[in-house]
């Protein structure tokens, strides 16, 4: 195997793991250690820098990081990442003079942004402080696109969204809402843009096509509209019983949004069983604990109207049997009749572009979708970019605001007239943390807490008005006690192999078994020889160069090191130290700045 | 010394003994000695070698005496029994204790200096006597714990940290013990677990006095250039004369069965040790003696299992000891009554 080269960025970035499965590669460990220190205005700050939105990802986020966070493998539960990001929200100061500005001077580009969403408002946020002068359409009345639309106020309150959004705007952003575009042909011969950006989602509700649906259309919902409607309050009840087709996150919201609007029995219908479920596992809790009952393995057939009203519908019910092959298959098992007076589809949400003509040089792919560039952002006509949910169909807040950084960085390029294939390059701070003789500058113990528990308001009262938030937050001392379980996974173990005098007093200390010394081999060996056997092949193996005295190497596994110190404490000879690691990104208009040559590498 | 207590943390991946242990079971208290010292892989390396045969932990006696090796026993097998005795005087108070129950595993450590210069007499005493245990001389030529003097082990010319050169001879441990009669003599190096933990596995195995002399490098105070005990220099010095095959499956493919000696021990298990040296036999006491005496006068030290004397008895069959531990005695076995006393009585007047 070779050595292991450190001074690649990506390396020491996989092994953060949260930050690594973050799309904004968010500096979670820092962000933590900050709430730790009582500092949550600079941790809200820095979770700004690469979220954008940490109170509406706080309470929100589809949290990527959370499953992949390294304490899940360790014990069984992740640290609330999440969570702890509405901490740095719910109890941050005054940040006023602390946010990007706008110049007086502006740099005279003119950049239209199309929807209102999280991704145009990430280039509005990203470009606005260079001096471009932005114009956001959207054709809804209020900004927010999906995020104000389909997340119901009790688990997203409006003030928050605001709050975050208006920083945005503040900037000198020219906002037109109630703007429908409708034909983007006319658009863009009618104004003269520098460059534009689509930022529109994916707001277009799947169908259900069997019998009876036309018939019983009066009785039907489409999910994501219905959510807009309840959101704009031209819904403000639902009565009867109410069947939900689908268990996405939407079907969630759904029926919990149907619970406080008057709905008596409520039944969420999946097609598959639970570990199927599109939906996040917390929030699937989340509904259950407000007593919807959630059914697996029923296949909607059938809408069955009386005299013209809805009767029910019919479900085919199946078990999954797995194969000789190993294969899940489906086996029918009969079919049911559920009563219901109200049927809300959510079964999924696509892009849909019918305000784009076919022939002014942007290309679709055979799905209807627009051709875009996977790094660039832009389509193929040149100057009109696309990200969230617009580019590649749904997937969730956290993407479209990194579409929207990596959007903006290439329409900064763009109106310089640079090549916007070129990107700037990513790059990384790599600095001791020792502090005196077995001294850290972070909290090194392995602290055996278990993860708290969000607190919700009572069932009692939490269905009283659509706008009461569930989620309590965590108080102070949830806060204190969550930040403790945090791995530090960014104080990054960092070996240099010619100080080495193969003493084995790392090997011999360390709590989990990662290290070891021996001789080269193909990696699939070394992952053998590993004490506790590196079997985890999606985390890293770290292999060093020879080692002075028996030209053995140093192999460490990656995997359950819980970056407790005890190696580079039980060091003679300083060749383990522990080190902060700080992945550098480049933000539209702002290169990296690393503090120091990394020579000693 | 450390910020924190090592976590216990047990993840799925933690590999099993026969007793259903992890090696977590069989480790200690922290060690305060110096980071990077010889003797905590040395714990590590008896540690493996418990857990590796599958030893209960709780009838573990770990004895030792004074100085640094002598701490150790406190950051190994922490369910096990534990004594800490006046310097040098470890050998008579494991005979005591073996005398009293031989039902337990004895583990002895001690240093170049609790056994070399204090407690040399204990030491030979405990050879002789074949106290069924093993013996474990945590070798760094240096009063480390005094900071840094020389000590009986330190070769001549060896430096000090300071400079000065040590010019008395010193007692070399395996000579010392191959020419007491111990039954079972071995050297090892802190820097080579894969040859110690096998080394130690035999000498727990072993039925009588097991001899292991581990070079265990001073960190602090002598491992600097012109030391004989420092990581470098053993590195370079060192050369195995009987090697330890760990797995019988290896023996087949890897060497050639010519150079593969099977030992059976006391218990029935088989040792089955690799020679370097075809013509080394470790059964021979004075063949021994004369490869140690050699190689040393080349400037090479000889590790491995050097000599092993499987017929020796112990100090329980030499004396024709019970069985039982005294403890399990009722009084009546243990008292002979006024009658009995007057009949051994008899026996003398």
């Amino acid at each position: 195997m070779k050595p292991t080269d450190v001074s690649d960025p990506q390396y020491y970035h996989r092994v953060v793991d949260c930050q690594w499965a973050c799309p904004a590669h968010t500096n979670v460990p820092e962000y933590i250690r900050l709430i730790a220190q009582g500092r949550y205005t600079e941790s809200y700050l820095l979770n700004r820098e690469s979220n954008v939105f940490p109170g509406i990802l706080g309470r929100t986020c589809d949290r990527p990081c959370e499953p992949a966070c390294r304490r899940g493998r360790i014990e069984a539960k992740p640290v609330a990442i999440c969570r702890l990001k509405r901490v740095a929200s719910d109890y941050r100061g005054d940040i006023t003079g602390q946010l990007p500005t706008a110049p007086e001077q502006r740099n005279g580009k003119r950049i239209a942004l199309i929807g209102c969403g999280p991704a145009s408002l990430t280039v509005a946020n990203d470009l606005a402080p260079l001096g471009y002068e932005l114009t956001i359409f959207d054709k809804l009345g209020e900004t927010g696109g999906l995020m104000r639309t389909n997340i119901p106020k009790f688990r997203l309150p409006p003030r928050v969204l605001d709050e975050e959004i208006d920083v945005i705007l503040d900037m000198g952003v020219d906002l037109r809402l109630g703007h429908e575009i409708t034909s983007l042909e006319a658009f863009l011969d009618e104004h003269d843009y520098d460059a534009v950006f689509i930022g529109s989602g994916a707001p277009k509700g799947k169908d259900l096509d069997i019998p009876g649906r036309q018939e019983a259309e009066p009785f039907i919902e489409i999910g994501i509209t219905w959510l807009e409607s309840v959101a704009f309050g031209h819904v403000t009840e639902i009565e009867g019983r109410v069947l939900i087709i689908g268990v996405g996150n939407t079907a969630m919201d759904c029926c919990r949004t149907s619970k406080r609007l008057g709905a008596t029995d409520i039944k969420v219908m999946g097609r598959r069983g639970r570990r199927h479920f599109k939906a996040s596992p917390w929030e699937l809790e989340d509904a259950e604990e407000e007593l919807i009952e959630i059914v697996e393995n029923h296949s909607p057939k059938e809408f069955v109207l009386e005299n013209g009203k809805l009767k029910g519908m019919t479900f085919a019910v199946h078990e999954w049997v797995t194969g000789e092959d190993g294969k899940e298959r489906q086996e029918p098992v009969g079919e049911v009749f559920l009563p219901a007076d109200r049927v809300i589809l959510a079964i999924g949400q696509e892009a849909a572009f019918p305000w784009v003509e076919r022939d002014i040089g942007i290309e679709f792919d055979e799905w209807g979708m627009l051709r875009v560039d996977k790094t660039t952002f832009m389509t193929t006509r040149a100057g009109v970019f696309v990200g969230g949910d617009a580019a590649w169909g749904p997937e969730n807040i956290i993407w479209a605001v990194e579409h929207g950084h990596q959007a903006a960085i290439s329409i900064h390029q763009y109106c310089r007239g640079l090549p916007i294939e070129e990107r700037p390059p990513v790059g990384l701070n790599l600095i001791s943390q020792k502090m005196g003789l077995a001294q850290w500058s972070y909290s090194n113990y392995y602290d055996f807490g278990l993860r708290a528990k969000m607190e919700h308001v009572d069932l009692s009262t939490r269905f009283e008005s659509l706008d009461i938030e569930v989620e309590k937050g965590f108080d102070l001392e949830q806060t204190l006690e969550e930040v403790e379980r945090c791995l530090n996974c960014d104080i990054q173990t960092h070996f240099t192999d010619h100080l080495c005098i193969e003493c084995d007093a790392c090997l011999d200390i360390c709590p989990v078994h990662c290290l070891t010394i021996t001789h080269n081999a193909e990696e699939a060996e070394l992952r053998l020889q590993v004490p506790a056997p590196a079997t985890n092949l999606d985390q890293p193996l770290f292999a060093s160069g020879e080692l002075p005295q028996t030209r053995r190497i140093m192999v460490k596994d990656e995997d359950l090191c819980i970056h407790c110190g005890l190696c580079a404490e039980r060091c003679p000879t300083a060749a383990w130290d522990m080190r902060k690691f700080e992945f550098l990104q480049p933000y539209a208009g702002r290169s990296i700045e690393p503090v120091e040559e990394l020579t000693h590498v | 010394m450390s910020s924190i207590t090592k976590p216990l943390i047990v993840t799925r991946k933690l590999e099993r003994n026969a007793l259903g242990l992890t090696r977590l079971d069989y480790e200690g208290e922290m060690s305060t000695l110096c980071a990077g010292c010889g003797h905590d892989a040395i714990t590590a390396g008896i540690v493996q070698a418990f857990f590796d045969l599958a030893l209960p932990p709780h009838r573990a006696v770990k004895l030792s005496g004074i100085g640094c090796s002598s701490k150790t026993t406190a950051y190994l097998v922490s369910q096990g029994h534990g004594l800490n005795a006046v310097h040098g005087r470890m050998p008579a108070v494991a005979s005591g204790a073996n005398a009293a129950n031989r039902s337990l595993t004895y583990v002895g450590i001690s240093g170049d200096g609790d056994s070399l210069s204090i407690g040399l007499g204990q030491l030979c005493h405990a050879i002789r006597r074949n106290v069924n245990m093993l013996y474990v001389l945590e070798n760094n030529g240096v009063y480390g714990l005094t900071k840094g003097q020389f000590s009986a082990s330190t070769d001549v010319g060896s430096k000090s940290k300071r400079g000065a050169s040590n010019q008395e001879g010193p007692i070399d441990p395996v000579l010392l013990a191959l020419s007491l009669g111990a039954t079972f003599v071995a050297r090892g190096f802190s820097g080579d677990k894969e040859q110690l933990v096998p080394l130690l596995m035999a000498g727990l195995q072993h039925q009588g006095f097991a001899f292991v002399d581990v070079l265990s490098p001073c960190v602090t105070f002598n491992d600097h250039e012109g030391s004989t005990k420092s990581y470098t220099f053993i590195r370079k010095s060192r050369q195995e004369a009987a090697g330890f095959v760990p797995y019988q499956a290896e023996i087949a493919t890897q060497y050639g069965a010519g150079s593969v000696q099977p030992i059976t021990m006391h218990d029935g298990t088989v040792l089955y040790l690799r020679k370097i040296d075809e013509d080394y036999d470790p059964t021979d006491r004075a063949g021994a003696f004369s490869y140690v005496s050699e190689r040393q006068a080349k400037g090479e030290i000889v590790t491995g299992l050097l000599h092993i004397k499987q017929d020796g008895g112990d100090m329980h069959d030499r004396e024709r000891t019970v069985a039982t531990p005294l403890r399990d005695l009722s009084f009546d076995e243990l008292c002979p009554g006024t009658a009995g006393l007057d009949r051994l009585m008899d026996e003398y007047l």
